[in-house]
């Protein structure tokens, strides 16, 4: 009986100890770094604490029990045929139910205050999900351009929150958009997406928030907001399909001067290329059917002819690819060498990616890394 | 072993009834619920060994980081199969062995109310799980998950989720079928002087779960419907962009899903409350309290379901009132395990394997239970649904809880359905292994899921964190394997042994252990009259004026037990009729896959499958139940 | 030896006593009629969650003929008191009118599936397939379902009326038939809830 109280006590010290010890893990519940997370995690503590006191009760004396009635050679006899006890069964029962009274409390009280409308002060960003990768749009910030649509970082401010409207977007049975209060479409028009199919993901940057669903056809909600400045790592966490594992997300939380910044950036059309990039802008142009413009937005940019490009939403907006850190739902760092085999056969690093291969050449890569390398 | 003998075979039709009840063929054959219950529980042993398998497999990809020793395709397969294995074809199918096997026996029963509805049962259920897992070569596994949210399951392009559907709904009506006949057994076939309180807890148990079969499975089979609609005819139950809701599949399944946990866990509750009296010597502490805490489980485990949707939007209100009705829950759920202390409470405890495996089920349960109330708390689960600490609640009650409770069953009823002992010693080291490996593979993953591991992922980056402890989850996995293959070796040492039990070897409490090991087809010489709970233990012993416990001297009317160990006995000059066996509920069975097979395939098959529906159902009312 | 009394004759259940009193047919066809009851909860579940949110038509006001409908109801309730009347029939041992009743149940069955099977076919040609929106995913799925239960209790009602034929449908089966009743009845009713949620109660039509 003792190893089995060991291997039982064993566990509960490992959770304790590794909780409290896990110098990298880069996104974990345990480790709040704002209001929202912190407010899931300061349910979760006291609750754990009470459930591990019951467990060192409860498993004691089962351990103490096996231990104190069991056969010894030697006593002979059966022991008294007890039936039970009707006032300790009734004890029993009700003492539980009052623990989870106590609970069940702060829980509701939990559940109503996550609801809670942040009011006119927070951000506006809707969170769309497609297979496979997150796209941001910042409604509010119109200025030069039309709003901020970006991909796979979600810029915020630190010390406000955040009103995350959350969508699911893409292509339903027939290949028809999914109709959804986060379109309608790209930046100045085009269609809404339809390339992958509209599923269930779920958005879970978990030292900043607990998850909620982004479910087809309907419009949740979540708020988050960061403390300090940092980046915070995040994936989907509803099974959605071959990359599921594939789609990830950072949030990148700025001081408010510092996002400011950032979205004045953002703001601000892509500068034609030349050179080299000005090639690439070609091969942008032409390359497969109808040119990365059949799925990729960028906004500002003209062709050669003078016509603005419209993009569409199936992919992720490049008007600013060159400041982020990360592509491709997050799993790549964005730098040349990742680049150049994404671009070169984006099926085989990525399960199945909706970017086709589009055979192109080694010298057409590298004129394209030269062109996206201009859009900061 | 005596068999039934008829005067002489009757041609009726093309075929002859059958009339052997022993011997190899006799097994397609039979009707009888004691080897029907053996069928289901070789059939969900085979099956957890291919599950284990699955697992093995994927503990071995997630063992180190970004490994690609499966494919993602692959990979969604195999974590689809491992749950649906396990759920569908394991644990409910191994509970069924139990409940067919045991049920006449502990209620002073012949057999059940429909012996060939028993046994097309069992038939359908063996041939839903060969068709689910014939898509390995037809197309591709289900790879949706074995809860299968639309639309993604809606839309996959692989034939998986179709044959996941039709599967399923085959698996479904086994199931609904043998839950009517259980109940109406349990309800309507006692023993004379066996009331409803004079039942043994495993039976009650039993009743319930059937009970909760019977009004889940309908639900569920309206969700596969319309998700086999979707796909296979382009209806648009869950197509959003046709205004169809994603989350109705949701509800459906999990109005489903909810109180299966409960079917999958309730039937070991019954076997553990069996064992611990038996191996204490003394009574189930509060019998009472446990029977309607099982009860308020039943009724109580209809109203919690989407506590598996907190985070799917349904707002404050319907988030609260399914967080309080789960905290309610848990009262019921958790009081039984006081009972089951105040069993070994000033007992005579001897550590038999079936003890252990029963006070090791009570000792995971306890860790399930309490991480199950912290989902409860709804803000947490925000964070905590979805990922690895998810993944360690059900494994601790549906492992260490369930399959810990049915392999003391199967260790404990060995001797009574094989007529020799599991070896005590290999029994011990099976139990061992199988619960530190069970600890190791199951208890890092409560860290895991708080520290950012999603579920239903291929691999994770070394940034991450996780490394270690997966790589402790995938050791502590092999161990149970290597756990496993004891107990294989164990039973298959066991018939290496002569077959000479007694009847009541570990001196039990319930009726089955009044008759011979193994029983003879009959079940008993005599149907016994129930004056008691715990009828045996009473036959047994009686109570002195000073409350001392004493054997009841033997001799006298030997009915005073009732036992013949050679089989003779009064048959009461009356005749035992029992049912004859039959071809026809394996021949109506088995047009299910083969309509199931034409739907995807080729219609004409689904009218083969048709006609032998219809021809194995009026062959069987056609033919007497008896011959 | 226990094995030599061992007799032809039929299986012991069905004519021992039973612990309620109640036939085991008896009570597994009513625990399995609740079980239905289940089934066609969420199939209507369905249809109600799905009301009005079709993107595009034709909608029920499109295509529904309440007249239609009112009479073939009519028609699947009136075969339910012919079924009543030959349970009675065999009850008090007239063998030959309870044929003429199973029969009439039989044939109005038939009338009102084929009166499905009409209006269905008068949808297809409005441009309501199977496919072709959300309320006729939810509407063919529904009374498919519906339909299919009526026409096993149809194959029921035959093969009851071919053992009649054949002699082997005496008063002592009465049970059978009985039960055979019970789910026509349940049948019945659903489809009153049906025709009451499905075709009566007015759905607005998106705008």
């Amino acid at each position: 009986m003792r190893r089995k109280t060991q291997s039982a006590l064993g566990t509960v010290a490992m959770l304790v100890v590794a909780a409290a010890c896990a110098p990298n893990a880069t996104q974990s519940a345990l480790e709040p770094a704002g209001p929202y997370a912190q407010k899931s995690y300061d349910l979760f503590v006291p609750v754990f604490w009470v459930a591990a006191v019951i467990f060192v009760v409860v498993e004691g004396a089962l351990v103490l029990f096996a231990f104190r009635y069991r056969h010894r050679s030697g006593r002979e006899g059966i022991p008294p045929q007890v039936h039970g006890n009707t006032r300790l069964e009734i004890a029993w029962t009700i003492l539980p139910a009052v623990i989870l009274a106590g609970v069940a409390v702060p829980t509701v009280a939990g559940i109503f205050e996550l609801a809670r409308d942040p009011g006119p002060g927070a951000l506006d960003v809707r969170v769309l999900g497609h297979q496979w990768w997150w796209e941001f749009d910042y409604p509010e910030q119109v200025g030069l351009n039309e709003r901020i649509v970006t991909a796979n970082e979600l810029h915020i401010p630190t010390g406000r929150p955040v009103y995350l409207t959350l969508c699911a977007v893409g292509a339903g049975y027939g290949g028809a958009p999914t109709p959804s209060e986060c379109q309608p479409g790209p930046p100045e028009g085009g269609p809404s997406a339809t390339l992958g199919a509209a599923v269930i993901h779920s958005f879970w940057p978990p030292e900043l928030a607990g998850t909620q669903d982004v479910i087809p056809g309907r419009v949740n909600h979540m708020i988050l907001e960061a403390d300090e400045p940092g980046t915070y790592e995040g994936q989907c966490k509803e099974f959605c399909g071959l990359s599921h594992t594939y789609m990830r997300f950072t949030v990148v939380a700025h001081t408010p001067e510092d996002f400011e910044r950032w979205v004045a950036d953002q703001q601000a059309p892509a500068a034609p290329p030349d050179g080299a990039a000005a090639d690439g802008l070609q091969v942008f142009l032409e390359a497969g059917r109808a040119g990365c413009t059949e799925c990729h937005a960028i906004a500002g940019l003209r062709d050669p002819s003078g016509e603005m490009i419209r993009g569409s939403n199936n992919a992720p907006d490049l008007t600013h690819f060159a400041s982020r850190e990360c592509f491709a739902g997050c799993i790549f760092e964005n730098n040349d060498e990742n680049l150049r085999r994404w671009l070169d056969d984006p099926p085989a690093m990525k399960p199945g990616s909706l970017m086709p291969d589009y055979d192109l050449t080694p010298e057409q890569i590298e004129q394209l890394i030269a062109f996206l390398n201009t859009l900061e | 072993m005596t068999s039934v003998s008829v005067p002489a075979e009757r041609p009726r039709g093309l075929l002859s009834r059958p009339t052997a009840t022993t011997g190899f063929w006799s097994w397609f054959t039979t009707v009888d619920h004691k080897k029907i219950g053996i069928l289901y529980g070789i059939t969900a042993f085979m099956f957890f060994t291919i599950g284990g398998s699955e697992a093995l497999l994927i503990r071995l990809q997630l063992a180190r980081p970004d490994q690609d020793i499966l494919s993602a395709s692959v990979y969604n397969e195999l974590f689809t199969m491992h749950g649906i294995t396990m759920v569908f074809l394991v644990v409910m199918p191994l509970s069924a062995a139990f409940f067919n096997y045991l049920i006449p026996l502990m209620i002073g029963a012949r057999d059940v109310a429909f012996p060939r509805l028993n046994a097309y049962s069992y038939w359908a259920f063996l041939f839903g799980g060969l068709f689910i897992y014939s898509s390995w070569f037809l197309g591709g596994a289900p790879n949706g998950g074995w809860f299968g949210y639309a639309p993604n399951s809606a839309i996959d392009p692989s034939l998986g989720m179709t044959f996941y559907s039709l599967g399923l709904l085959i698996t479904g009506i086994a199931s609904t079928v043998s839950a009517v006949n259980l109940a109406v057994t349990v309800i309507n076939m006692r023993a004379p002087g066996m009331t409803l309180f004079r039942m043994p807890v495993f039976i009650w148990m039993g009743l319930v779960v059937q009970l909760l079969l019977a009004f889940s499975l309908p639900i569920i089979t309206i969700g596969l419907t319309e998700l086999f609609f979707d796909r296979r005819f382009g209806t648009h139950f869950f197509d959003p962009a046709a205004g169809g809701d994603p989350v109705l599949w949701q509800h459906l399944f999990w109005l489903f899903g909810h109180p299966e946990v409960y079917i999958l866990v309730l039937p070991a509750m019954g076997i553990v409350s069996e064992i611990l009296p038996v191996f204490a010597r003394k009574p189930l502490f509060g019998y009472q309290f446990v029977v309607f805490s099982g009860i308020a489980i039943g009724f109580i485990g209809f109203g919690v379901w989407a506590h598996h949707m907190f985070a799917v939007g349904l707002g404050p209100v319907a988030n609260t009132a399914f967080g309080i009705s789960t905290m309610i829950i848990a009262v019921p759920t958790g009081v039984k395990i006081f009972n089951w202390l105040g069993t070994l409470w000033r007992g005579d405890i001897r550590f038999t394997t079936p003890m252990l495996f029963s006070v090791g089920f009570i000792a995971m349960f306890v860790i399930g239970g309490l991480s199950g109330v912290t989902h409860a708390v709804v803000p947490s689960d925000y964070q905590q649904t979805d990922t690895y600490y998810i993944v360690a609640h059900f494994h601790y009650v549906l492992f260490g809880g369930a399959i810990f409770g049915l392999f003391g069953g199967i260790y404990y009823w060995w001797p009574k359905v094989f007529g020799r002992m599991l070896g005590e010693g290999l029994g011990k080291l099976n139990f061992w292994i199988m619960l530190i490996g069970f600890n190791l593979t199951f208890g890092p993953m409560h860290i895991l899921g708080l520290q950012g591991m999603p579920r239903r992922i291929q691999s994770y980056p070394e940034s991450l964190g996780l490394s270690f402890w997966n790589l402790v989850s995938s050791v502590g996995a092999f161990l149970i394997a290597v756990g496993v293959l004891v107990f294989l070796v164990n039973a298959v040492a066991s018939f290496r042994k002569p077959k000479e039990m007694e009847a009541d070897p570990w001196d039990a409490r319930t009726l089955e252990w009044l008759t011979t090991s193994p029983p003879p087809e009959y079940n008993f010489d005599e149907v016994p009259v129930v004056h008691s709970l715990d009828e045996l233990w009473h036959r047994k012993y009686s109570q002195t004026q000073g409350g001392r416990v004493v054997p009841v001297p033997t001799g006298g009317s030997g009915e005073a037990l009732g036992s013949d160990p050679h089989g003779g006995g009064h048959g009461g000059g009356h005749g035992i009729h029992l049912p004859g066996p039959s071809y026809f509920p394996l021949i109506s069975a088995l047009g299910l896959p083969i309509a199931a097979y034409g739907l995807i395939f080729n219609w004409w098959l689904v009218g083969a499958g048709i006609v032998l529906v219809l021809a194995g159902f009026y062959g069987w009312i056609l033919e007497p139940s008896a011959e | 030896m226990a094995s030599d009394a061992m007799e032809v004759h039929t299986y012991e259940s069905e004519h021992l006593a039973t612990s309620t009193g109640l036939p085991n047919i008896k009570l597994a066809m009513w625990l399995f009629l609740a079980s239905d009851c289940m089934l066609f909860g969420a199939l209507i579940s369905t249809y109600v969650l799905y009301r009005g949110a079709s993107v595009v038509g034709p909608y029920p006001n499109d295509v529904f003929d309440i007249p239609y409908t009112s009479v073939s109801s009519f028609v699947l309730l009136a075969s339910s008191l012919t079924m009543v009347l030959a349970l009675a029939a065999l009850q008090r041992g007239d063998v030959g009118r309870s044929r003429v009743w199973l029969l009439a149940t039989a044939l109005l069955g038939m009338t009102f599936v084929g009166g499905q099977v009409y209006e269905f076919t008068t949808f297809a040609h409005e441009e309501l397939t199977l496919t072709t929106n959300l309320f006729s995913t939810s509407f063919y799925v529904l009374t498919g379902f519906h339909g299919t239960h009526v026409a096993i209790g149809i194959l029921m009602l035959l093969t009851l009326l071919t053992f009649s034929f054949a002699g082997r449908l005496g008063p002592e089966k009465a049970e059978t038939v009985e039960m055979v009743g019970l789910y026509w009845h349940f049948v019945d009713i659903v489809w009153i809830v049906i025709f009451t949620v499905v075709y009566l109660i007015p759905t607005g039509n998106p705008a």
